[in-house]
């Protein structure tokens, strides 16, 4: 007998002999907030994130720029704004080690929580999203949701081998409690509301080949 | 109505004056309060430490004694949380079932079967510190406990405060444990008393210069804790407050 | 800093943070110190507190949790801080709480996903590994720890990998996965800063969530010392944090293989969702070719619409967060990779055949019950001397071993604060209860308790005998403690006064005043 079937069989065996129908799951929006955008950027920014406001002289890319400045390794996955590593040419995830900033599109963001949603289509390697040191995230303020329970409905769940929600950047407190960003992955995560310049084919995610 | 009175164990032997304060305070209601002389425990001390059947003898002496009572009120959460909850190493007969369930808590008796409002007789112009035990607040449902997402209700604290001159203090922690627990009090005995420490400290620290509470055995562990850190608190249960005690 | 420090009275008062460190340029060459100016002449900074260790461990021998409490409370920094740090947790908690206005009804969803996906447990694990294997994952069982831990290995080996770096698993802790690696010759990097304290501490974690959480900074600056050549004199936490991420940088980027665990496990789409702060299980698993998740069976719920549930109450729950850093959703291996899930049972369908105990399955492994426990806050999670401490393992570990851990249950005063907390509504302190008389039934409880309680029961129930045991206030003081409380008054009045006799009982109260009436 093999240990799946064994197991299995143990199960059945064991089954509380209750009856526990699943329960209906509402979708707990009745009372949403006015701006979905203005929520997500308090609950980002509760969890540590920075939400790069658009300037007033209408240039949206140039925090981003700011931010990148001085930066020796920018990795870009958008076509907003160029780095200097081409990710199409790495081939192995250790290559990335020295990004400083890595620069990324959201698939979509969470109002309730300040999360937004990093895929395998958005990251082309999904590491960058780890090994970089600074995060730059672009969202479309449209593809916001109000809650989780909205944000599970969405198709990337299905469709997407590797889907993460951000929720601000890397953080630790396992020393006394004391709060410090940057405990293993990225050390700030910001996000700049931005339209897609292009719609994306969900059904057909570009995904690259690396390794 | 006819009131069997439980005077738990430890309150006979070391605070007769809560036993004396439940009676007479039921008795200033109009009611027939009958002591039974028989009465010895609700048998929750073994059972807490799991020797469930050697309490069946003192449970079915427990019935014995308040069978055929309209009401049965003991000034003791834990021990009513025992009989109404627990109170299972003998074979629930009709009688059985019948004293566990009109087996209240003082206060509960008061807030929610005689729903009284005044206590004209009392006065206690102090500052005071409300203890509500675990087994009142999370098994009798006294109070809403901070843990849950629930409207406020306290049934304490809506009785304590219609007595004249009465001053709450809100301490740091509200519903953390006391560190009594029963046999917990011995088998843990420097868990227990850190708790017991930390307990008296918070009160004294909200400026309470009494500990009020539905449970003796919660005040008893709590002065022996204060007494022997030189912490200057006095204990009262709330019988004795509703009954007109001043000081 | 100097023995003296020591003898000064008072010591425990001076927080460590309340005193500079000492400069070494302000001694004489000979190490004697420079006086001048305001300086002091002898050093006030007191000497770091030693880290007390957990519960001793014998064997198969009872684990004695209240001696290893007792030394945690003798330690009164780490005490104070691990009380307050945890405390502060259970406080965010109740803010998190208060915001969500359907909070009480998302933790009665929960139980009773939970309790559904239970009692279909078979049905939803083949409907998980069916999804999964179309996704191209391997998906292994294992009936215990040995088969987990040779699982593992196996595919190890296959992969002639020698490093392995994961993030934290509470599962792994149960199967003694580093010890039986290092056993074969692989070496484990554990990437969570808190666990990889506890790793290079040779330490179990003491709390599900917070594995270091017992430790004060200046412990953790003697083991980064003595492990990965920090200052031993520095114990600023951003520093410490700072020297582990660039020591364990390098060990992801060369390692052959990852590994993490499972939070939740969706069987309608094959996917399991890791949820950590650090963002170190994304490093585990995208880093190397090679990913191996972990996870024990009971993990597993229906649908994605369920994970929101519980995506929304782990976090608060567990720290008062809204979410942790990052959830991530692996549902297939990325191009290139290779991905392996192992279920594990080790224990958990008999379990699920325990009428009182199954619903502990339900447990999400936040550590709220942990956070709000007095008693844990007081003893240190080391203390339980089990993989599971706090009021969650009082009622699990007694299911791995009923003899080693028969003293767990009694490590409670029955609060009942874990219950309502709990976000999957597991009814802690009644299983606590449960257990005692389980434990009683199958006669791991000591004699001598056992003949004291026999003997209160005994005397309880007969009145005449009950009242010459306590005819007076004084000779109840001598008897009564001993019969409610089998060892009488000794452990009660070793920290704590005894009650004032007062001269009379209730009952010769009231045959004196009411005596005609009965």
């Amino acid at each position: 007998m093999t240990s799946r079937d064994d197991i299995l069989e143990s199960i059945r065996a064991s089954l509380p002999r209750v009856d526990r129908p699943l329960p209906h799951v509402p979708m707990f929006d009745e009372d949403p907030p006015a701006s979905l955008l203005s929520a997500f950027k308090d609950s980002l920014e509760r969890m540590g994130g920075i939400f790069l406001d658009p300037p007033a002289s209408g240039d949206v890319l140039a925090p981003v720029r700011v931010k990148v400045a001085s930066a020796k390794v920018v990795c870009s996955t958008v076509p907003e704004i160029a780095g200097n590593r081409d990710i199409a040419t790495v081939s192995a995830t250790q290559e990335l080690a020295d990004v400083d900033f890595a620069i990324v599109r959201a698939s979509f963001a969470v109002a309730e929580t300040g999360s937004v949603l990093l895929s395998e289509t958005d990251l082309n390697i999904n590491a960058l999203a780890y090994l970089a040191q600074h995060l730059i995230v672009l969202l479309d303020p449209a593809d916001i949701v109000v809650n989780l329970h909205h944000a599970y409905r969405r198709p990337e769940f299905r469709e997407r081998h590797y889907a993460s929600f951000h929720t601000g950047p890397s953080a630790t407190a396992d020393i006394e409690g004391v709060l410090i960003h940057g405990a293993q992955g990225v050390r700030s995560l910001s996000v700049l509301p931005i339209a897609r310049i292009y719609q994306p084919q969900p059904t057909s995610p570009q995904e690259k080949k690396h390794d | 109505m006819r009131i069997g009175l439980f005077v738990p164990c430890y309150i006979d032997a070391f605070f007769p004056q809560v036993g004396i304060a439940t009676l007479e305070l039921l008795e200033r209601f109009g009611h027939e309060v009958v002591y039974p002389r028989d009465q010895t425990c609700c048998g929750q001390p073994m059972a807490n430490s799991g020797f469930n059947t050697d309490c069946a003898a003192t449970e079915a002496l427990f019935v014995r004694n308040f069978s055929g009572f309209d009401y049965v009120v003991g000034p003791s959460g834990s021990c009513v949380h025992h009989v109404r909850d627990n109170f299972d190493a003998i074979e629930q007969t009709a009688d059985v079932k019948e004293v566990r369930s009109r087996t209240y808590e003082l206060v509960e008796f008061l807030h929610d079967v005689l729903k009284v409002d005044a206590f004209p007789w009392a006065r206690f112009p102090h500052r005071v510190g409300l203890h509500n035990s675990c087994g009142t607040l999370r098994r009798l449902k006294h109070a809403t406990p901070s843990e849950l997402h629930e409207p406020f209700f306290s049934k304490p604290m809506d009785l304590l405060s219609r007595v004249d001159g009465i001053e709450f203090v809100k301490p740091a922690r509200p519903d953390e444990c006391c560190g009594f627990g029963g046999t917990f009090s011995v088998f843990e005995e420097v868990v227990s008393t850190k708790m017991g420490y930390d307990k008296v400290g918070d009160h004294a620290r909200a400026g309470a210069e009494y500990i009020v509470s539905a449970d003796s055995s919660c005040l008893m562990h709590q002065q022996g804790c204060a007494e022997r850190i030189g912490v200057p608190l006095k204990f009262i249960h709330i019988a004795e407050i509703l009954n007109g005690a001043s000081a | 800093m100097t023995n003296s420090a020591e003898q000064l009275p008072g010591r425990a008062m001076l927080h460590p943070e309340m005193v500079a460190a000492e400069d070494n340029q302000a001694m004489y060459r000979d190490g004697h110190r420079l006086d001048h100016a305001e300086g002091a002449s002898k050093p006030l900074r007191s000497r770091p507190e030693p880290q007390p260790r957990g519960a001793k461990i014998h064997g198969n021998r009872p684990i004695d949790q209240a001696e290893a409490a007792a030394r945690f409370i003798a330690s009164p920094e780490h005490e104070k801080m691990h009380d307050e740090r945890l405390w502060d947790l259970r406080q965010k908690r109740d803010r998190e709480m208060h915001h969500i206005p359907e909070w009480e009804q998302l933790r009665s969803l929960a139980s009773a996903i939970k309790e559904h996906t239970l009692t279909h447990l078979d049905e939803y694990l083949d409907q998980f590994e069916a999804h999964a294997r179309a996704n191209g994952i391997h998906v292994h069982w294992a009936r215990d720890a040995a088969e987990h831990n040779r699982i593992v290995h196996g595919i190890l080996s296959d992969h002639s990998a020698k490093s392995l770096i994961k993030s934290k698993s509470m599962l792994t802790e149960e199967c003694g996965f580093r010890h039986y690696m290092a056993s074969v010759g692989i070496e484990v990097i554990e990437t969570d800063l808190g666990e990889r304290i506890q790793q290079l501490d040779k330490e179990d974690p003491s709390h599900v969530v917070v594995p270091a959480v017992h430790k004060l900074r200046t412990d953790v600056a003697k083991v980064f010392a003595d492990t990965i050549g920090t200052d031993p004199e520095n114990s600023d936490v951003h520093y410490l944090a700072e020297a582990q991420r660039e020591a364990t940088r390098p060990l992801i980027l060369a390692a052959d293989a990852g590994m993490t665990g499972g939070n939740f496990v969706v069987a309608e789409t094959g996917t399991f969702v890791v949820c950590t702060n650090e963002g170190n299980a994304d490093l585990s698993a995208n880093v190397p070719k090679l990913h191996i998740a972990s996870i024990g069976i009971e993990k597993i719920i229906p649908r994605l619409e369920h994970l929101a549930v519980f995506v929304r109450l782990l976090s608060r729950s567990a720290l008062g967060s809204p979410m942790t850093q990052y959830t991530s959703h692996f549902r297939g291996p990325r191009a290139g990779g290779e991905m392996h899930v192992v279920l594990v049972d080790n224990g958990r369908s008999e379990r699920l055949g325990l009428e009182e105990f199954w619903t502990s399955l339900k447990c999400i492994r936040c550590g709220a019950c942990m956070n709000t426990c007095p008693v844990y806050r007081r003893s240190g999670g080391l203390s339980y001397g089990a993989t599971y401490s706090g009021p969650i393992g009082l009622i699990i570990d007694p299911t791995f071993n009923a003899r080693k851990y028969s003293n767990l249950p009694f490590a409670s005063s029955l609060n009942g604060s874990c219950t309502n907390v709990c976000p999957v509504k597991i009814n802690i302190h009644e299983q606590i209860y449960a257990w005692r008389r389980e434990l009683v039934k199958r006669h791991d409880v000591p004699l001598v308790k056992k003949a004291a309680m026999k003997a209160a029961g005994e005397l309880l129930s007969r009145p005449a005998a009950y009242r010459a045991a306590i005819a007076s206030a004084d000779v109840a003081l001598a008897h009564l403690p001993r019969f409610v409380i089998y060892n009488g008054l000794n452990a009660w009045g070793k920290h704590r006064e005894v009650p004032h006799p007062p001269k009379q009982t209730f009952h010769s109260w009231y045959k004196a005043n009411r005596g005609g009436t009965q």
